[in-house]
């Protein structure tokens, strides 16, 4: 009895945190339509402030609480508002969810860079020092009591602002309509600015409250917290209520688990992502949502790749990955030899989310399942395992698309996600398992696996220089792929999916099965990544394949263009060429290089056809001036000659080999002005700005009044007809 | 197209909807018959929209049923409907705006091609189509950059490559100039000689008197008139409604 109840208290300090850290959330949701991914990270960051001031610096307790709660949490939340969220109004989920991640991995980053990893920080919970209060049966801490009793004032505060105040009203307005907020006569700005910093104030209540427990550690504390993001769909994002039910539920059944999973080496981790399992479980059960018509006027556009393109792309990319094989260091092909496996699991983003406007957080999961395949079905190098790591990815990404079918914008975005911490902390964990004593499922055998290199008529292609130039390849051939989908049937159905699920249901598509289709593809072409990623590495572990990764590549590929295979190449190579560059010629900025992926993503996260569009239409004068174009491709050939034969190095050679499409580019566009004005004249046309903004964002001509009128479905002739 | 004597009707019976408290459809009752053009007119707000909604099973409606060819559709999703010959377009353009005119209309075709098992070639189809609906000139131009009457050509094309029974239109004629209108008019009168059936929803008076063979008249949700245009524009009741919702 009495192990019950300890557990139950476990259990409901869990949900107080929970409760606390889930209602804030909640808050910023439904006063802005924003899921703020950060959330976590906010209070992550308020739990390491609070820590600097009271045990640092040796501020006293009610002072630290005061000023990180009070002062610091409601600033941040404002800054966020007004800098940051305020501008993604209108915007599309995808454009939304990448801010919001950017943001988390770069509060993630900029943790580590105040306060390094490795140390131990030791945050004791409040009045640690006292003896537990005793209930006769069994025994509660004061941190516990005041974590339950914080919890019960929060729920208390929330429900009299909300029902009372008179901005509480306009604040529960607001969820229902944002313009009515503005006809009642609030002013949405001020409200949505008060739910942000309210909101960002209890992220870092929770945070506090919450970190004595794992200890202040900066990626699993922010994402340890994502558990309270599941009680925040109980409420579907917007009964509170529901949210506080949901933390309850949440929080007794870790308890419970705590207490009562036997404890051996397969179940730990299923307590640890237990609450993904939760969210996972109430996705399922959640109603079907309407089908959705056209939500938001994108101002997206990519274009249709011509074949010359795509044939450009692919060689180029080879020729590159030749020219790199042949000319780095075994230990140079290493590190940047994940440029081409990484790129191809970013491909895989670009079907199901550029083409079809799914959105999936766990392609790394997918490329660990196919990595994991590799290992195991490949041993001794049978390529035919590169199948198998396809099909099984494959048939993964159909089981888990499953569920998520119904699923759209935000809760796909968290199912996917609550799917790759479920493999992360618990499958790919798990040691090895025998099934009814018939077969063993073996997956990272309790740490690491060794994957051999793939073998080819009897040739092992185990030099690392070999693999770069087969992962390019393959990356070139699944571009093409891409590229050969995006402009046939399948690529114009997901388009159109994306733009209207309502429209194409209503012409006869059966909407489930082209989903299914296509998580499935994606999930295959990020299994072959990975399996390819997989003997690059030589040896895998699962910390290759975390959720944060995914969310990175994700956030990046979005920056390059979502819509384009050049913007997963970009990703990749940002993430895994340009950085690591970075941190070999400016070894200091090794500090502070992790901000860079999530600054990008909150900068460049807004611009909707992507960072690789702006460099395409740089090029497009050197792509039509054919003759400068075949001098800069034999000066590159020159340099790489030059290069083979030592007379320079490699530092001169990359160099050169900046410099020459720079210096090409230039050349084209003196070379032919004119047609590059018409080039650009076309583009003005394509990206005029929207009807509404017209007049306002340049001048009003009688051609938009007619196109107004036309919009408008008014006809000269009913204007004046009016009795 | 339909071949004639697959005789296809629509029908609504006793269709209420509810949303929170307000009552958008209110006990509606509909037939459309093949071969003829069904006017459904009445105010903004009255919920013409939400009838369409009701019977392409995007929305379910508290009560009454809808039926096709004496087949009862209440219990199933857009797409089965749409592949038991309805198509309808959408008053708030639904179109697929990073494609092309002619890769709109190919979508609906392809999508037709791969659950039928017609045997013609729907790149072909497609092409008859746009002939068709007159925008040749335009085939390749992205339908975001097309001026809303020839959107709404686009969605009509569109719903004709699924090679539908019944069509539903939702304010087809609005944005369109007058040349344009009168177009329509004979494209729509060739669709219902052809044997489809054809429910119109529109504001154009002149529009709707000119080629529907009934008009339903809805007002807040109850159809107060049904009848020929001559007996529509006569009717005290539609008279009121009319001028009571025009009136400044
Ligand atoms: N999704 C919805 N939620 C709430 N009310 C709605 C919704 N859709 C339509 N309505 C209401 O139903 C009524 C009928 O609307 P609608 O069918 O669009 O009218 P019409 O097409 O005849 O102009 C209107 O009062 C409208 O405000
Ligand atoms: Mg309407």
């Amino acid at each position: 009895m009495d192990k019950f109840l300890t557990f139950t208290i476990v259990g409901l300090t869990l949900a107080a945190i929970y409760a606390i850290i889930a209602s804030g959330l909640v808050l910023t949701y439904t006063t802005t339509g924003i899921f703020n991914f950060a959330h976590g990270a906010a209070g992550m960051l308020a739990a390491f402030t609070y820590w600097q001031f009271r045990f640092v610096w040796g501020w006293p307790t009610p002072l630290a609480l005061v000023v990180v709660l009070l002062v610091l949490g409601p600033l941040f939340g404002v800054l966020l508002e007004t800098v940051i969220m305020r501008g993604l109004e209108g915007t599309t989920d995808t454009v939304k969810l990448v801010v919001s991640i950017s943001l988390l991995l770069f509060m993630i980053a900029l943790a580590q860079l105040i306060w390094a990893p490795g140390i131990s920080r030791p945050l004791p919970g409040f009045l640690a020092g006292n003896k537990p209060i005793n209930l006769g049966a069994t025994t509660i801490t004061w941190h516990q009591a005041i974590t339950i009793g914080v919890a019960i004032a929060v729920a208390i505060g929330l429900r009299l602002v909300l029902t009372r105040a008179r901005i509480g009203i306009a604040m529960r307005a607001a969820v229902d309509d944002r313009s009515l907020t503005t006809l009642n006569g609030a002013k949405p700005n001020l409200v949505s600015m008060l739910a942000w910093a309210m909101g960002t104030s209890l992220a870092a209540l929770g945070g506090i409250l919450i970190a004595p427990g794992p200890g202040l550690e900066a990626a699993s504390l922010s994402l340890l917290i994502v558990s309270a993001y599941a009680a925040a769909v109980f409420g579907r994002l917007r009964s509170l209520p529901l949210t506080f039910l949901g933390a309850i539920v949440i929080g007794l059944v870790e308890g419970y688990l705590a207490g009562y999973l036997p404890q051996n080496q397969y179940l730990t981790g299923m307590r640890i992502a237990s609450p993904a399992i939760i969210l996972f479980i109430v996705l399922l059960v959640l109603p079907n949502p309407r089908l959705r018509g056209r939500m938001t006027r994108s101002r997206e556009y990519f274009p249709t790749p011509t074949l010359a393109g795509a044939i450009g792309f692919a060689i180029t990319v080879v020729i590159g990955a030749v020219m790199l094989a042949t000319t780095l260091s075994d230990p140079d092909l290493i590190t940047y030899g994940r440029v081409f496996p990484i790129g191809i699991v970013a491909l895989s983003l670009v079907p199901l989310v550029g083409f079809a406007g799914q959105i999936s957080l766990c392609q790394l999961s997918f490329a660990g399942i196919g990595a994991i395949v590799m290992a195991h079905l490949g041993a001794g190098g049978d390529p035919i395992a590169l199948v198998w790591a396809v099909l099984i990815a494959a048939a993964v990404g159909a089981v888990v698309a499953l569920p998520a079918l119904r699923l759209s914008g935000i809760y796909l975005a968290l199912g996917t996600a609550a799917f790759a911490v479920i493999l992360d902390r618990w499958l790919f964990n798990l040691p090895v398992l025998s099934v009814f004593g018939l077969f063993d499922i073996n997956l990272f055998a309790n740490g690491s696996v060794s994957v051999d290199a793939i073998e080819l008529f009897g040739r092992s292609f185990d030099d690392p220089g070999t693999q770069m130039i087969i992962s390019a390849v393959t990356f070139a051939l699944v571009a093409l792929l891409v590229i050969w989908i995006r402009r046939g049937r399948l690529g114009r159905r997901l388009l159109a999916m994306k733009d209207s699920e309502a429209a194409c249901a209503t012409l006869g598509l059966n909407l489930i099965w082209t989903k299914l289709s296509v998580f499935a593809l994606s999930a295959g072409i990020a299994g072959l990544g990975g399996a390819l990623y997989a003997t690059q590495l030589t040896s895998i572990q699962p910390g290759n394949f975390e959720l944060v990764q995914s969310l990175q590549l994700f956030a990046i590929t979005v920056v390059g263009g979502i819509g384009a295979v050049g913007g997963a190449l970009f990703a990749a190579l940002s993430l895994y060429a340009f950085l690591p560059l970075l941190v070999t010629l400016w070894p200091s900025s090794v500090r502070w290089v992790g901000l860079l992926p999530g600054g990008a993503g909150i900068g460049l996260g807004r611009n909707p056809n992507g960072a690789v569009h702006d460099v395409r239409e740089g090029f497009l004068p050197l792509l039509a001036a054919r003759a400068v174009l075949a001098a800069m491709c034999v000066a590159v050939a020159g340099a790489y000659v030059l290069r083979l034969t030592n007379v320079i190095d490699n530092w001169a050679f990359v160099v050169l080999l900046i410099l020459f499409p720079v210096i090409a580019t230039i050349a084209a566009g003196l070379s032919k002005p004119r047609a590059v004005e018409a080039a650009a004249g076309n583009d003005e046309e394509i990206r005029d700005v929207p009807l509404e903004w017209r007049g306002i964002d340049r001048p009003w001509t009688k051609a938009d009044l007619e196109q107004l009128d036309r919009y408008l479905g008014l006809k000269e002739m009913e204007l004046h007809d009016v009795r | 197209m339909t071949s004639a004597d697959d005789k296809a009707s629509l029908s609504v019976q006793g269709v209420t909807v509810r949303f929170g408290g307000n009552i958008a459809l209110d006990d509606v009752t509909l037939a459309a018959n093949p071969g003829c053009v069904t006017g459904l007119i009445g105010p903004n707000g009255a919920g013409k929209t939400t009838l369409f909604n009701v019977i392409t099973g995007l929305l379910a409606p508290n009560a009454g049923i809808v039926t096709m060819n004496d087949r009862d559709m209440t219990k199933l999703g857009p797409t089965r409907r749409a592949r038991l010959g309805l198509a309808r377009t959408f008053q708030r353009l639904e179109l697929f705006s990073l494609l092309s005119v002619r890769e709109n209309i190919r979508v609906a075709a392809d999508i037709r091609k791969g659950w039928s098992r017609d045997k013609d070639n729907p790149a072909e189809a497609v092409e008859k189509i746009i002939d068709r609906i007159g925008l040749r000139d335009v085939a390749d131009a992205r339908v975001d950059s097309l001026p809303t009457g020839q959107c709404r050509l686009v969605e009509l094309g569109r719903c004709l490559a699924t090679k539908p029974q019944v069509l539903l239109l939702d304010e087809p004629a609005s944005g369109q100039d007058e040349t344009e209108t009168a177009q329509f008019a004979v494209l729509l009168r060739e669709l219902a000689a052809e044997g489809m059936a054809v429910v119109l929803v529109e504001h154009d008076v002149r529009l709707v008197m000119d080629v529907c063979h009934t008009v339903n008249v809805l007002d807040f949700g109850r159809i107060i008139a049904v009848g020929t245009p001559e007996q529509i524009q006569q009717d005290p009741a539609v008279l009121a409604a009319y001028l009571g919702s025009t009136a400044p």
